[in-house]
């Protein structure tokens, strides 16, 4: 199996993120690989759209391994993240008792250990991750932990420290190999220390120019080398004007594909101001690169991407 | 269990890296004994031959916060490269302040009495108070601010709840059946349902910010306002502070400590421009894009102490102000000089706060933060 000899190196790791569209740089690497090599969780924090989820997608495929995500709210709780019974089909199976008339003459110890058997529970994505059917580990993505409650990381640290999850009609279940964990945060409120001292931490940055390019040209095939150079310096730019949600990797694919879409080879003030919506979230934002100007930020996007 | 790579790194490598780590503890970074162990072992693994490898396997086992990346960065630097020695013994002093208030609070005979309700000179204490409570922070004398202070610590700060999205059984009839309960009360009588139970939403605390001008202009109040917001953080849940001078400081985990004396000292040599010049606009935008807009205003009640002279730019802080409006709950302003006798808002900053505002209260006594205090758990709007 794969996951059990793991990566021999941080060089290996980065070598097999790239085999799967992912340009990692050291720093990324390394935590990947320690998390790998030391079964911890890895803590990914950083801005919006730097590529935090995709670790995971990308790990799940790379270790072929499934990928369960637990997407988290306000309000999550171990209902939805561990294991629910289906109260509706158990009303269902005690009104099919009574009908039948099988309720009067079974002891209502007996009726009561029908009612919780495997078939009527549903499965939530930590159970899921722990108790896997064909004993493989899985990846296990626990996205956005920061707008769970503070309540609900409290049981996840349980559940992450020994990932043993108990149900007290049906037993303990026991990871026989840890899932990898993932978990993301956008940071808006701190997560607390104990959760993250269990687990691998790193701060997702923007990538640097050359590397957006690469990722630019990696995640929107269609594109040609000087528009994704050309991208990848506006958005850069902007990145630098003090705006309220500066663009991730994310926008500059979306626009690399929405340029490519419009036919341009190239950027050119027209289609910028056309397109600028996919890359700027905020109206104060669109103002602010207004008030910049788009004729030099195309002029110095070209300068620095090169024109084609 | 020991691997191979890590007890070979043992005998070379782990005095210095449990070396580095207590520099880093010297200079202010959490480490547990547990960090320590993980550097080591992640050396292990990735081997100590290059700067990044044993960089980036501090950094991912040492750093839990993007503030302490810069701190990491500077240890590493002087433990590892041997660069800029002398910036780890500046980082490693706690700066002792002497704050008066503290060293007032222990020559003021009558503390004791406090705790003694029956004691003879409660009445006369009771009145004293009750005159004190009125009285402009600026015009107390620092045995005076030191009994405010003290009285602080009895503020009721009851929280403003909300509707949380999680489900809570109750005893009402609701439009949400609890099948969970249903189930088991159906158990008990031989699988009839013949009870019927609901669920409703929860209700769970807003969160409170505080952001505390710390500037020159404040000075005489600032110190009893910290007072303040440290019984808020000790009083309820949910509760952030921040320090705003030229630059921006979050206190709140400085003033979770429960002694407030503790919390004063672990909380003064954060600000580190305590008393100097106030970009208002600038800190509130600082404010909305490393926390309020992220996330920590949201649904929340924001109340900024401050006199509204601003250095800065007005029109900035009236646009930070009004994108912090739109997310927030309410938005308030507690301003010291509002009581005095004539006051306009006429500072250029305050002027233009004010439209964005939802209340606009004063905050010079005692007595006037006892009003904010119920205000804030007011939950009737």
């Amino acid at each position: 199996m794969e996951t059990h000899t793991g990566p021999k190196s941080v060089e290996e790791v980065k070598a097999r993120l790239a085999d799967h569209d992912y340009l990692a740089d050291d720093g990324l690497a390394t935590s990947v690989y320690l998390a790998i090599s030391l079964r911890r969780p890895l803590f990914l924090e950083g801005e919006a759209g730097v590529g935090k989820t995709e670790v995971a997608k990308v790990l799940s495929r790379w270790l072929g391994a499934e990928l369960i995500r637990l997407q988290c709210y306000e309000g999550i709780d171990a209902n939805q993240a561990v294991y629910e019974w289906d109260y509706a089909r158990q009303l269902l199976h005690l009104r099919t008792a009574e009908a039948t008339g099988i309720a009067d003459s079974t002891a209502a110890s007996k009726l009561e250990a029908e009612l919780y058997q495997p078939r009527f529970l549903i499965r939530r994505p930590l159970l899921e991750a722990i108790d896997r059917p064909d004993g493989r580990p899985a990846v296990l993505l626990i996205d956005e932990i920061d707008r769970a409650d503070d309540e609900f990381e409290a049981f996840l640290l349980e559940a992450l420290s020994d990932y043993t999850i108990t149900i007290p009609e049906l037993g303990t279940f026991t990871a026989k190999v840890p899932p990898l964990v993932v978990l993301t945060s956008n940071r808006t409120r701190d997560v607390h220390d104990a959760l993250k001292r269990r687990c691998l931490y790193h701060w997702v940055e923007h990538p640097s120019f050359d590397r957006e390019v690469e990722i630019v040209k990696l995640r929107a095939p269609g594109v040609s080398e000087p528009l994704a150079r050309q991208v990848a310096a506006a958005t850069e730019a902007m990145r630098g004007f003090g705006l309220y949600k500066p663009p991730g990797v994310a926008e500059s694919i979306d626009w690399a594909l929405s340029l490519a879409a419009l036919g341009r080879d190239r950027i050119d003030e027209q289609s910028v101001a056309a397109t600028l919506g996919t890359v700027l979230k905020y109206r104060e934002d669109l103002e602010r690169v207004n008030q910049h100007g788009i004729p030099d930020l195309v002029r110095n996007a070209l300068l620095r991407g090169g024109a084609a | 269990m020991i691997e191979p790579a890590v007890a070979e790194f043992v005998d070379h490598g782990e005095r210095l890296a449990v070396g580095f780590c207590r520099a880093l503890r010297v200079a202010g970074l959490r480490v547990p004994p547990s960090d320590t162990i993980r550097y080591v072992e992640a050396l292990g693994l990735v081997g100590a031959e290059s700067r990044s490898s044993v960089y980036w396997a501090g950094r991912t086992t040492l750093v839990h916060r993007p503030e302490d990346i810069g701190l990491y960065d500077r240890i590493f630097a002087s433990y590892w490269e041997q660069r800029a020695a002398e910036s780890v013994s500046i980082e490693g002093t706690p700066q002792p302040i002497v704050l008066a208030l503290d060293t007032d609070d222990e020559d003021v005979p009558e503390g004791d009495d406090e705790t003694d309700p029956d004691g003879d000179i409660q009445p006369v204490r009771f009145s004293r108070a009750e005159i004190l409570t009125e009285k402009d922070f600026a015009d107390c004398t620092p045995e005076e601010l030191a009994e405010l202070t003290r009285l602080m610590s009895r503020l009721r700060f009851t929280t403003h709840h909300r509707r949380s999205r999680r489900m809570i059984p109750t005893k009402r009839r609701t439009d949400r059946p609890d099948l969970a309960r249903t189930v088991r009360w159906a158990l008990r009588h031989h699988g009839e349902p013949m009870r019927r139970a609901f669920l409703e939403q929860a209700t769970r605390p807003r969160r409170l910010v505080m952001v505390l001008d710390v500037s020159g202009s404040m000075e005489a109040y600032a110190r009893a306002l910290i007072r303040f917001a440290h019984a808020a953080v000790v009083a309820r849940s949910r509760v952030e502070v921040f320090a705003l001078g030229t630059r921006l400081t979050r206190l709140t985990r400085q003033l979770s400590s429960r002694d407030p004396d503790e919390a004063m000292r672990t909380a003064m040599p954060k600000v580190r421009d305590w008393a100097g010049g106030t970009r208002l606009g600038q800190g509130i935008q600082e404010f909305n894009n490393e926390w309020g807009i992220r996330g920590m205003a949201r649904g929340g009640i924001v109340v900024i102490l401050s006199d509204g002279w601003d250095r800065g730019d007005p029109s900035l802080l009236g646009s930070e102000l009004e994108r912090l409006h739109r997310v927030t709950e309410e938005l308030i302003w507690v301003n010291p000089l509002k009581a005095t006798p004539g006051y306009a808002p006429l500072a250029a900053g305050m002027a233009a706060a004010l439209p964005h505002l939802d209340r606009f209260v004063e905050g010079h006594s005692y007595a006037s933060l006892e009003h904010l205090a119920a205000l804030l758990a007011d939950t009737s709007r």
